[in-house]
């Protein structure tokens, strides 16, 4: 049988083909920014923008992960294909990081409709990195429904999610030791959707309705004529539950969100914003990379140790570095 | 000394050694240390800048009765009376010895029958067997996921049936027989006791028991079908069963084994195992049992590592610390409630595959250390254990290490020899302390279920784990034949188990046969009653159980009925 | 560090009902803590588990530890379906754990790159990743 890889096609169209070990090999080239990726970034772009972009969000512990297998066994069910995207901290001292996420989607492996890939941050100037917005791109092009987004959970990709997605799902969990007051309220803000998971926990019904307070109070119920909805989920297997719990509930919320957003228009100005956050995304890296490039403008070392001597001043430094290398 | 949880503290305490005697030795050892000592180490340093033990409490160089003056005599005692420092009966290895259990377990329940009454020839006093990964895992042989494991690492049992061959010739009413077998123990328990009632034993007479300590499985032996509660659910249901039918049986054997084999300090060891005993016995006083009418035949199974005198040290704190745990919170009244029985096995993590003879020599070693902190049972490690199942050679030599100190060193006739000793005593206080404070550290968390579903017990483990090797490959720690004194000479040929290759395929076949042969109906109706059962919480799933096995259900189809009801566990792994 | 300079991706893999996972969560601290990028699969997987994953995750390595004895059945089967499944020919497959001698000999002539025993150091490990990474050089 002839190989796949060994045809003529290129990578890209491969990738827009749904060849799996294609879009595996596309999303290492966004990661690494190998050769011509630009090129193939931009024809995927094109080829791409029908799939729904979902973040799932929440403090480690919330049992995302699990959450997310339950989600994409029901999504399965309702026949759309999916691409998920785990993403791991990065130690912040050796670059190295332990990738855990798939572990609980073990049962969805043998799925040719769903397509798992983990990433680490790789000391992304905080927020989401560069490459996982690409990466995203490329589940896109290669004809997924749905591409889920699970961010880590701690730190400003929290936030920075709500810029890179259609939906943002917000998981929490209550008896984690902190109180609803402790969640930040930058979490609060950004959620399209409130998920209580573990809700079978005695707690439960404590934290959605802190839940509910505290979003009337910050004035976050309803946005742009959506009434942002707090679900309770108990993502865990068995008790005698196929998809979990509450499951089916967000995945029908989800859909419902999608339609608000087409019909109210207000997905122009989401898709608006998740494009200029992507341009500003790019700029930064590649000004910094351009910046600090020692083949291109002034020396950056050279620079750095000008401002630490206090012989130029850091403003003037850093508008000198951009003028003369970008 | 404040010995938590103890209301020896309000009694009157004797003072070993007078405060007179005290301030004199204190005088001596300064006086010691500001000369001979000094000056000694100026000529000769020693070795390390620090000396610890396998747990990490600081050793020092000398002990006295300075180190002892403030443990009360109460708390050492007599092997026999509370709290059961020094041993749980009062003539030790006089009245009787250890018993010698070596494991056995391969291929098809036959094969190892051979293996079994080999061993009983060779002398061997108890039997114990191990079972292949799809039994421990409660997967029928001809599962998929079994597939190129069946009869590999232990026996394998399908249906009753094999355990009839297990056992075939072997009278169970006069030997008593340990299974290590955990998530689905209480299937093989339900197969024990159906095949008992057929060949017409008293139950009441048979003894052994099942390891079925599932808690300890979740922190490190990571054996497991369902989730954490609806386990201890069924355990619980084995030790109600067993203390109402079955008065020689334990039905639990708490393990600390695995917690030192996965990579916990001897401390972690104890510690957790007396948290998931915590656990365990209170799921069972939940439902109405008294204490008094299970907590005996609980029993217990430890490691006995490296560092020779803490792993003495730990069993005799281990004990004390249960006596106490047993009658301060949960108001045992019979001393047969609060005194600890275990069974050790020696460390498997320390054995080497370079040099396996040096095998031979740690094993003995950690079997010395086992005896002289009062063990009531010992398996001895195959020199071959780096390898492979251990081949008759191997599991002889590991008896003969047992039989020669049984018999030749006199070692046997004095219970606890080493009470009295200013350093094992010492160390026993440090133990029992840093034990009671992980139980309370552990309690904060909700008990060894919170602490597990928190990580708490997998962190301490990984990071204790990570250490060590660290400390391994840095040199810092030596593993002879390893690390040091390594040796290009070839080593001893090590015969390694053969495992027959057709073993798999015969034993598949068998089990087809037996689906074809039963009455699959009456199988069908004996299974849904099962899950009926099982999601009542409160009833008793053994009786049910046993009605399957007797209609020919197998392991795997028992399990599968369950996992309907109860879903399955995934881990969340802590690095 | 790969040939781009990107970090190394390794899978780590427990395979069968072995659950034995002391070392290889030893050995994924110690890649990490060298720099490289750890996906666990966790325990009790199959084969086609492994593979699916190396494959969706476009692994460099795929590091297998099985102390269960069964290693003779289960890399024949994975190197097997990374054929099938096109995989990419340069990954790298790597076993651990416990084997005799002369089924270590045979596993490497089917295209097992390397066996770690069990005393294995964890730095022996990651400097014979690293090897064996930049002695495959770029993979496109």
């Amino acid at each position: 049988m002839a190989r796949v890889t060994d045809s003529a096609q290129s990578l890209t169209e491969r990738v827009r083909a749904g060849h799996v070990p294609s879009i595996a090999r596309m999303i290492s080239h966004v990661e690494s920014g190998a050769n011509n990726v630009a090129e193939q970034v931009a024809e995927l772009y094109k080829a791409g923008g029908h799939a729904r972009i979902i973040g799932i969000t929440g403090a480690p512990g919330a049992g995302k992960s699990t959450l997310v297998s339950s989600l994409v066994r029901e999504l399965r069910a309702r026949d759309n294909t999916v691409g998920i995207i785990a993403i791991d901290p990065s130690s912040p001292f050796s670059g190295g990081s332990i990738l855990g996420d798939r572990i609980r989607m073990s049962d969805l492996y043998h799925d040719p409709g769903v397509f798992i890939r983990s990433m680490a941050t790789r000391g992304a100037l905080g927020g989401l990195a560069r490459a996982t917005i690409d990466a995203v791109t490329v589940l896109d092009a290669a004809g997924k429904d749905i591409v889920l987004v699970e961010t880590v959970g701690v730190g400003q990709d929290e936030v920075d999610i709500v810029r890179a997605c259609h939906t943002t799902v917000v998981v929490s969990a209550p008896g984690m030791g902190d109180d609803v007051q402790a969640i930040k309220a930058g979490i609060l803000e950004i959620a399209d959707v409130h998920a209580v998971n573990k809700a079978d926990r005695p707690e439960a019904n404590k934290t959605i309705g802190e839940l509910k307070t505290m979003l009337k109070d910050s004035g976050h119920v309803l946005t742009d004529g959506w009434k942002i909805p707090v679900l309770a989920t108990v993502a865990e297997h068995g008790q005698g539950v196929e998809h979990g719990q509450g499951v089916d509930e967000l995945a029908d919320v989800m859909e419902r969100h999608y339609e608000h957003l087409v019909s109210s228009g207000e997905i122009e100005r989401r898709e608006r914003n998740m494009a200029a956050h992507r341009l500003k995304t790019i700029i930064q890296g590649v000004a910094l990379d351009r910046v600090e490039d020692p083949s291109v403008g002034p020396d950056f070392d050279a620079a750095v140790e000008d401002v630490r001597l206090r012989k130029r001043a850091p403003f003037t430094v850093a508008l000198d570095l951009l003028e003369n290398s970008v | 000394m404040e010995t938590p949880y103890s209301k020896l503290n309000s009694e009157q305490l004797t003072r070993l050694i007078e405060e007179s005697v005290v301030r004199q030795i204190e005088d001596e050892v300064a006086d010691w240390e500001s000369n001979e000592l000094a000056g000694f180490l100026e000529r000769v340093p020693e070795q390390k800048s620090e000396y610890r033990s396998g747990s990490g409490f600081p050793v020092k160089r000398v002990y006295t009765p300075e180190d002892v003056a403030d443990t009360p005599w109460e708390e050492i005692g007599l092997p026999g009376r509370y709290p059961f420092t020094r041993g749980p009966y009062p003539t030790m290895y006089r009245g009787r010895s250890w018993t010698m259990r070596q494991i056995a377990g391969f291929g098809s329940g036959a094969e190892t029958n051979e293996r079994l009454k080999y061993l009983v020839r060779q002398g061997q006093t108890g039997l114990s067997v191990d079972f292949d990964m799809p039994t421990l895992m409660g997967y029928d042989s001809d599962d998929s996921m079994s597939w190129g494991e069946v009869g590999r690492e232990g026996t394998a049992i399908d249906v009753i049936d094999d355990m009839e061959a297990l056992f075939e010739g072997i009278n169970l009413e006069e030997i008593s027989v340990s299974m290590t077998i955990n998530p689905s123990a209480w299937i093989l328990l339900a197969m024990y006791v159906a095949l008992a009632e057929e060949k017409g034993y008293d139950l009441n007479k048979l003894s052994g028991t099942i390891q079925n300590d599932i808690l300890k499985e979740y922190a490190a032996q990571k054996e497991w079908v369902y989730p954490i509660r609806p386990s201890m659910r069924i355990v619980r249901d084995t030790i109600v069963y067993c203390a109402r039918n079955m008065r020689r049986y334990n039905a639990v054997n708490i393990s600390g084994y695995h917690i030192s084999e996965a990579g916990g300090s001897p401390l972690h060891e104890v510690a957790f195992t007396l948290a998931n005993t915590k656990a365990f016995v209170q799921d069972v006083t939940s439902v109405g049992m008294d204490v008094d009418d299970f907590a005996p035949r609980l029993s217990f199974f430890f490691v006995s590592q490296a560092d020779f005198f803490e792993e003495i040290a730990k069993f005799r704190a281990v004990r004390r610390v249960y006596a106490k745990m047993m009658k301060e919170e949960f108001g045992a009244k019979k001393p047969e409630s609060m005194r600890m029985r275990f069974h050790t096995q020696t460390a498997a993590a320390t054995l080497t595959k370079p040099q396996p003879i040096n095998n031979i020599v740690r094993t003995t070693l950690q079997a010395l250390s086992a005896v002289l902190g009062g063990t009531q049972s010992l398996h001895t490690n195959g020199l071959d254990e780096a390898y492979t199942i251990p081949s008759e050679f191997a599991m002889k030599v590991a008896l003969r290490t047992q039989q020669i100190i049984a018999e030749e060193t006199n070692i046997p006739n004095v219970s606890d020899p080493l009470g009295g000793s200013y350093y094992v005593e010492s160390l026993t206080n440090d133990m029992e302390r840093a034990i009671w404070e992980i139980l309370e550290k552990t309690e904060e968390m909700g008990g060894a279920v919170g602490a597990i579903e928190q990580g708490y017990f997998q962190r301490e483990i990984a990071d204790f784990a990570y250490e060590l090797a660290q400390s391994k490959a840095h040199n810092d720690r030596t593993v002879v034949g390893v690390n040091k004194y390594i040796d290009d000479e070839e080593d001893h040929k090590v015969e390694t188990h053969a495992l027959d290759p057709e073993s798999e395929q015969r034993q598949i076949d068998f089990l087809k046969r037996v689906k074809a042969e039963r009455d699959n109906d009456e199988v069908e109706r004996i299974l849904k009653k099962l899950q009926d059962t099982a999601r009542d919480h409160d009833a008793n799933l053994m009786p049910v159980t046993i009605e399957a096995v007797k209609a020919r259900a197998s392991m795997g189809e028992i399990v599968n009925a369950l996992k309907e009801v109860f879903g399955t566990y995934t881990e969340t792994p802590v690095f | 560090m790969t040939e781009t300079g990107q970090p190394i991706r390794i899978l780590v893999a427990k395979v069968g009902l072995d659950g034995h996972d002391r070392g290889a969560k030893v050995i994924a601290r110690a890649l990490r803590d060298a720099g490289m990028e750890v996906i666990y699969t966790g325990l009790h997987r199959r084969p086609e588990d492994v593979v699916t994953s190396a494959i969706q995750e476009d692994v460099d390595v795929i590091g297998v530890s099985i102390l269960s004895g069964a290693h003779m059945t289960v890399f024949p089967r994975i190197i097997e379906l990374l054929r099938e499944q096109e995989a990419d020919e340069k990954t790298l497959l790597l076993g651990g754990g416990v084997m005799p001698d002369e089924d270590v000999e045979e596993l490497k002539s089917m295209g097992v790159a390397e066996i770690l025993g069990q005393d294995t150091p964890p730095d022996t490990v990651v400097e014979t990743v690293r090897r064996l990474v930049s002695e495959r050089g770029a993979r496109v």
